[in-house]
């Protein structure tokens, strides 16, 4: 969680502007209305400055390919294979082998369904917790940073009781009350609750980007605030948003398999990693595949997103001193 | 222009009446690999400083004055490529290993930082900082004895109450106070050899003086060679005794403080003494040099100042000047054009009158051939009949 | 030093009503107490129903029982649990069970995130530096169940029941892997504390590699710009000796953030630990959560919650404090 709770390093400059130098030849694009025409140029230059950043970054391209074919099975491997998790075949507690790839359980489910529908699950939830974490969590995040005052003291206030109160716990009770509300439910309240984190972080981004000079330039010619969020902030923001989604995407993917784990989260008929994990757990040294093979997807699947955003903060932060050995 | 023959090392032979040099820079390399390509922040500097003497490193930034400093004192990070030799009474100190090159830093050779506001730890109280400058030298030194050394510095470098303002923490001293105490740290151990990198730059101009002055005083205790590397000829012009202007990471002059106040043959010296703000000329307007630095990494062949110089040819563009001798044996200046910068030539005259698109060495030419003309005039005839 | 710590004290009792207004909203909202008697087949009469509601307070208005709970609180009385037992006594104990697990694993999980982030930023691209952060990058991608299972099972096959090549040196009990203490301790002071230990090493180390990864990660960080400061540059230029500028200079810079960095996760380290204390059957708080949110025992949860709440205010508070003396310019002291 403490990677979501400091601030990341910011540019001291705005990159957009330090780029311009670099990036003339598209400045001709958006620069025409607005007081600030002068300084503003076209953010697609950030773009494939940061593009080719990344791609330096062999570790996160690597994790990005394999997050996007672990995305790609999970939403529609399972309609693509020819088992239903549900089909029950001869082959009961059966090893990996080339007709059931991760095995079967005792009842003779092929466990590579299984394990493709608690992957499905997971990605699921993960996106809609990212898509509104982002959202809502930036959105008040930058009102709260960059106007500070009333909105401000209640954001603070909120993650303040949120860090007195562990979140497993609330998320324990709202399950408990609601477990016949579905999955959907889950992620929404997964949304409703981190969504605070990713406010404290942008909070904090924005209001270190609030003090900087070309802020404070663009002011003086005349910017309306409006315009200084989204031309200016936002687009320096951009770098410790994303970053910052990956994280919470991450943490996510461990709260909900945690809580399916426990029996509180994911509930049957569905299928989460967690509760394949739970359900198998003494079968470890019996029937090693039902236990390590979810385990090590819900690895596969944090560990990538963790790479994929470690590598977007390198590419985003222009102080980086990555040195070619 | 006469060449000069130099010596094994690469460096023009000292007289003999003159003291050996306490740091002797020979050729000095750095190179930093990037993202982009290598970059060439400093492309075979020569300096030495003799005892008692004030070398002043004139630059803009990026001209690699700073990283030369920080490749003497062996402060630059192990990815930096540095080549040449820099040789402190004689021993070499590109090379040595960290523990040798611990015993003379802070001791025989100090370095003083730009950023006073940074350059002290902030969770130490400044009395224990200079303690530990004292004692890590000094290893017999007790506690109380270095902290009454550090109490006396204080006092040395005008710091007030210095009993007193010896257990306050940096943050709780302003920016003059602060770069006072970073003077004292080099001070500690009386160095031989004090780097001063940009000292004033980050200070008010205020404060600027007192700074200069309690630099001064430093010198005064500790009889020690400064070399003081600043992009202010202001600061130049009061202290220093010889000066080295620096561009694009090579050295493109070098003299003594008349020589390039008085006869810069380097135009980009002569543009820098244009910029200064004056309060004794009739130009009304500055003369400001046009265009920008070049990037260090790919460098174009030939002078890198031909961007932005008026008196630019052909050959600038293709062959890179060498420090040749031009007034004097020990004032070198590179540029295949230093000849027309010869008579009373104003920055004014080369560069406004370049933007106005007259040519300029035509200008020059004729201008230096009057003088040559009236001179010839006006001497008597000489036994052998040269003029 | 004396004000700050009142002030923040005050501050801190306030947030501590705030939370218990939260936590009692929203345990009285979420959570009928009678659920699992209503499920019982055939249900208890009404009128026993009756009894149960007036025992609880439950025919009273939300903020009256409010009221009632916070003066019992306040007076030390924690009300009972639905089987009657003292919300007190069961908590008291399993308050220093779980105290035992977390105070281990945080100590071990700081002692690998200063070595490994110191490490990892001297050694900065080595093959080191690489292999120690793609290990902190697993440890903090894994799920602390998935990882205390794996240890358990590990424990049992390769320490207490080891095989080579089918020859079995021991088989004897050396880590345990269920519950926190033996069911019949020893009477020694030292066999027991051996008995205490042999049960704890598990779990905290479990919960430790969790944990330490993303603190590593951001000692890292922060020892990279710290090492790149003016001031650790002129204490190279004073000619100290390498280990001294990395230890008296670097790192006591970089350890001032680091102590917010580590009161900001205790939330998460408790989360963690009750999630652990499941796996290995520790009857802890993770135990009396579980059971409480299971049966909606209002007097359970709400001691629980206000509990955690003064623990976690508590080591924020003395975290504060730390940091306050480790940093001059914080105007603490």
């Amino acid at each position: 969680m403490t990677e979501l709770d400091r601030g990341p390093s910011l540019p001291d400059e705005s990159p957009i502007i330090v780029q311009e130098m670099a990036a003339i030849e598209s400045s001709a694009t958006e620069a025409s209305e607005g007081p600030e025409r002068e300084f503003t140029v076209a953010a697609r230059s950030q773009f494939r400055i940061v593009l080719r950043r990344f791609l330096h970054h062999k570790l996160a391209v690597v994790s990005l390919v394999i997050l996007i074919l672990l995305f790609f099975m999970s939403l529609f491997g399972g309609a693509m294979w020819k088992y239903r998790p549900t089909d029950e075949t001869n082959d009961l507690s059966a090893p990996p082998s080339l007709s059931h790839p991760m095995g079967t359980d005792s009842s003779g489910h092929d466990y590579y369904a299984l394990v493709l529908a608690g992957a499905q699950k997971s990605v699921e939830i993960a996106l809609i917790v990212a898509v509104v974490t982002g959202v809502v969590g930036t959105a008040i995040g930058a009102i709260a940073g960059y106007y500070g005052g009333f909105t401000d003291s209640v954001l603070m206030r909120i993650t303040d009781l949120f860090l007195v109160v562990p979140e497993l716990v609330i998320f324990a009770l709202l399950a408990n009350k609601f477990a016949s509300a579905g999955w959907e439910f889950l992620a929404l309240s997964l949304a409703g609750v981190l969504w605070v984190y990713a406010a404290r972080v942008i909070r904090g981004v924005f209001i270190s980007l609030r003090e900087k000079d070309y802020v404070e330039a663009a002011r003086a010619l005349g910017a309306s605030n409006r315009r200084i969020i989204f031309r200016h902030l936002l687009p320096n923001a951009t770098g410790p948003i994303i970053v910052n989604i990956t994280v919470i995407t991450a943490t996510a993917v461990l709260l909900e398999t945690s809580l399916s784990y426990l029996g509180l989260g994911v509930r049957y008929p569905d299928t989460s990693l967690g509760s394949l994990i739970s359900i198998y757990q003494e079968a470890s040294t019996t029937r090693p595949w039902l236990f390590y093979f979810p385990g090590v997807l819900i690895v596969l699947i944090c560990l990538t997103v963790n790479f994929v955003g470690d590598g977007l903060r390198d590419a985003f932060d222009p102080g980086s001193r990555r040195v070619r050995a | 222009m006469s060449a000069v023959t130099l010596d094994d090392a690469g460096q023009e032979p000292s007289p003999p009446d003159l003291p050996p040099p306490l740091l002797e820079v020979t050729d000095l390399t750095v190179d930093f690999s990037s993202d982009d390509g290598a970059v060439h922040a400093v492309r075979g500097v020569s300096y030495r400083v003799r005892p008692g003497e004030v070398l002043a490193v004139v630059g803009e930034s990026g001209s690699g004055k700073s990283v030369t400093s920080l490749a003497v004192m062996g402060l630059l990070p192990r990815t930096a490529k540095v080549t040449g030799s820099v040789k402190f009474k004689g021993i070499e100190l590109l090379g040595m290993k960290v523990n040798e090159l611990n015993k003379l830093r802070g001791n025989r050779l100090a370095m003083i930082f730009q950023d006073p506001m940074t350059s002290l730890n902030p969770v130490y109280k400044i009395g224990w900082q200079l303690a530990e400058a004292v004692r890590t030298h000094h290893p017999d030194v007790s506690k109380r004895d270095a902290l009454s050394r550090a109490v006396d510095l204080l006092a040395l470098v005008g710091i007030p109450n210095p009993s007193e303002r010896v257990s306050s923490y940096p943050h709780e001293f302003s920016g003059g106070m602060r770069q006072r105490a970073v003077i004292a740290i080099a001070m500690a151990n009386d160095p031989d050899v004090i780097i001063a990198d940009e000292p004033t730059t980050a200070l008010d101009v205020t404060v600027q003086a007192q700074i200069l002055e309690t630099l001064q005083k430093a010198r005064d205790e500790t009889d020690a060679a400064m070399v003081l590397i600043t992009h202010d000829l202001g600061v130049v012009a009061g202290a220093a005794d010889q000066v080295l202007v620096m561009y694009a990471g090579k050295s493109v002059e070098r003299g003594s403080v008349d020589d390039i106040f008085y006869r810069p043959r380097m135009p980009y010296t002569l543009g820098l003494l244009g910029s200064l703000p004056r309060l004794d000329t009739e130009d009304a307007m500055l003369t400001p040099i046009k265009g920008a630095p070049p990037s260090l990494i790919n460098l174009p062949p030939g002078c890198p100042f031909s961007p932005r110089c008026p008196l630019v040819s052909d050959v600038c563009l293709v062959d890179e000047p060498a420090l040749v001798a031009s007034t004097s044996p020990d004032h070198v200046a590179a540029c295949h054009h230093m000849d027309q910068l010869e008579g009373d030539t104003t920055p004014a005259d080369v560069f406004d009158a370049g933007d106005a698109g007259v040519d300029v060495a035509a200008v020059l030419e004729a201008e230096a051939a009057e003088a040559a003309a009236e001179a010839a005039a006006s001497a008597p005839p000489s036994e052998d009949g040269h003029a | 030093m004396l004000g700050f710590v009142l002030r923040r004290l005050l501050i801190s009792i306030l947030v501590l009503l705030a939370a218990s207004v939260l936590a009692f909203a929203m345990v009285a909202s979420l959570g009928d107490p009678l659920a699992s008697l209503r499920a019982k087949n055939p249900p208890p009469s009404a009128e026993y129903f009756r009894e149960r509601r007036a025992a609880l307070n439950l025919d009273k208005p939300v903020i009256e029982r409010y009221w009632l709970w916070l003066k019992g609180f306040s007076h030390g009385d924690m009300g009972r649990t639905l089987d009657g037992k003292s919300v007190s006594g069961e908590l008291g104990a399993a308050f220093w069970v779980t105290m035992r697990m977390s105070i281990a694993a945080t100590l071990m999980a700081i002692f690998l995130a200063l070595l490994v982030g110191v490490y990892s930023a001297v050694r900065q691209y080595s093959v080191g530096d690489y292999a120690a952060t793609f290990t902190s990058f697993v440890f903090l991608s894994m799920p602390v169940f998935w990882l205390a299972l794996l240890l358990k099972r590990w424990a049992i096959g390769f320490v207490n029941h080891p095989s080579v090549f089918g020859w079995h040196p021991w088989h004897s009990t050396i880590l345990y892997t269920t519950g926190q203490q033996s069911p019949t301790l020893p009477h020694s002071l030292f066999a027991r504390m051996g008995d205490y230990a042999g049960h704890l090493i598990l779990p905290s180390i479990s919960l430790a590699l969790i944990t330490y990864a993303s603190w590593s990660r951001y000692q890292r960080a922060e020892m990279l710009e710290v090492l790149d400061s003016d001031y650790v540059r002129l204490a190279r230029a004073k000619g100290v000796k390498p280990r001294r500028v990395l230890v008296r200079h670097a790192l006591r810079n970089a350890l001032i953030p680091f102590t917010t960095v580590v009161a900001i996760d205790v939330g998460a380290v408790v989360a963690g630990a009750v999630i652990t204390e499941y796996v290995f059957g520790w009857h802890g708080m993770g135990f009396e959560i579980v059971t409480a949110v299971r049966n909606y025992d209002t007097d359970l949860l709400l001691a629980w919650l206000m509990i955690t709440g003064v623990f976690v205010i508590g080591f924020n508070l003395l975290a504060d404090i730390l940091y306050g003396v480790l940093d001059p310019r914080s105007h603490v002291t």
